[in-house]
């Protein structure tokens, strides 16, 4: 690959000259293969691994047994419907046919849309666990990140006031929209919501529902 | 010129150590955005894909442990289900691959299969209706080879909610209840003084 530049001059005249070589190794190749390397390394690397969000769904149950049911009260429960569109809807409170049906109020996914509610709901939850992750942050207190994980996850388990959320998607609704509600509950630190299917009330108060 | 290649080489380096190679997919997969910063495990893991038109495919790694071949296994016990021989050969290409999604008939032609085109063409999503749900036997006997694998599902932001929502109650009625799901990351902040008024 080293190529020799003599100086071909120094042959006219027929005098001996002593020759000058310059040893200079051509790079070019080199760096061509190199430039072809890197960007085939740049394209193929997967930078940020994939993120996940975990979630847990309630155990299915096939004991059609209502007994056993966990009772949760009806003042805390707070259902989120999502339909087509990527409408949502909320209500407070349980469907029962036997009162009058609560009414569903339209919201949306954005910064004054249901976060508002949610957030209005877990108000002491939240500004617990807010203070706690500030005192962290500003190095007033200093905590392993494990420990830390376990005390919110403590607050939660305590929270006695906050709302129980219930997501519930009928069949035309698409899956970012259970993602976007999985994650404010994450973002409004909602200790207990789950995801379940809507009755056949809930259904027929989708239909009703104002557009 | 030195300089130059100086630079390329410690690029070169860099690249060479640092990468982990970005997986192939079945399809493109446009995920949705969380708040999450979970980071999804290496091993041990079952994915699930679904595609924005529904298609589902499927994915499992060989697992930590590397004297573990749980794709073999899984292909085995497959093939016992199906009453589909797979000779060694396709077995031992078959552990290398990647995610998949065809009928389990399509299955030996495509690990065959060394046209690319011929591969896409192929993957037309793994069968998961009543009558014949494939799926749920992939999803069972996964289970049954590498039962401390977590599940992933991936599934485009506009994927009807009711083909994830069958994924995932295949999961359950096989004992999985923990998902998850894969998303992109999106900060978002939410401060004190963002709490509306107290009533």
């Amino acid at each position: 690959m080293a190529e020799i530049i003599s100086d071909e001059k120094g042959k006219k005249g027929g005098k001996r000259k002593v020759k000058k070589f310059s040893a200079r190794v051509d790079m070019t190749p080199m760096v061509d293969l190199m430039c072809l390397l890197v960007t085939f390394f740049m394209l193929t690397t997967a930078f940020s691994k994939a993120k996940v969000m975990v979630i847990t769904m309630p155990e299915k149950d096939n004991s059609s047994d209502t007994k056993n049911a966990p009772k949760i009260s009806a003042e805390r429960t707070f259902s989120i419907l999502l339909t087509a569109d990527h409408q949502v809807y909320y209500y407070h409170g349980m469907a029962d046919p036997s009162k009058p049906l609560p009414q569903l109020i339209k919201t949306n996914f954005s910064k004054d849309g249901i976060r508002k509610i949610l957030l209005d709901k877990n108000r002491d939850l939240f500004t617990k666990i807010y203070e706690y992750r500030d005192k962290r942050l500003t190095g007033k207190m200093v905590v392993a990140d494990s420990i830390a994980d376990e005390e919110i996850k403590n607050m939660k388990k305590d929270d006695k006031k906050g709302p129980i959320v219930l997501i519930k998607a009928d069949s035309k609704a698409k899956y970012k929209d259970i993602v976007n509600a999985i994650d404010e509950m994450a973002i409004c630190n909602i200790a207990s919501y789950a995801v379940v299917d809507p009755s056949d009330i809930e259904l027929n108060m989708l239909k009703v529902a104002p557009k | 010129m030195t300089p130059m290649v100086d630079l390329f080489t410690l690029l070169l380096t860099f690249f060479i150590l640092t990468s982990t190679f970005r997986p192939q997919e079945p399809a493109v997969i446009e995920t949705p955005v969380s708040v999450s910063e979970k980071q999804a495990p290496d091993n041990d893991i079952m994915t699930i894909y679904v595609a924005k038109d529904g298609k589902v495919f499927f994915n499992i790694d060989n697992g930590k442990d590397t004297s573990r071949h749980f794709r073999v296994d899984l292909l085995k016990k497959m093939g016992e289900q199906y009453k589909i021989t797979f000779t060694p050969k396709d077995i031992k290409k078959f552990e290398n691959m990647a995610s998949f999604g065809m009928p389990i008939k399509d299955l030996q032609t495509w690990i065959n299969s060394n046209d690319s085109k011929e591969k896409d063409r192929l993957q037309s999503g793994i069968p998961m209706d009543s009558t014949d749900n494939q799926l749920a036997w992939w999803i069972r006997s996964a289970r049954l080879t590498n039962i401390s694998a977590e599940v992933a599902i991936k599934a485009d932001a506009e994927t009807d909610y009711t083909k994830v929502k069958k994924v995932m109650d295949l999961l359950q009625e096989n004992g999985v209840n923990k998902f998850n799901l894969v998303t992109n990351l999106l900060k978002q902040e939410v401060k004190l003084n963002d709490l509306p008024p107290a009533q």
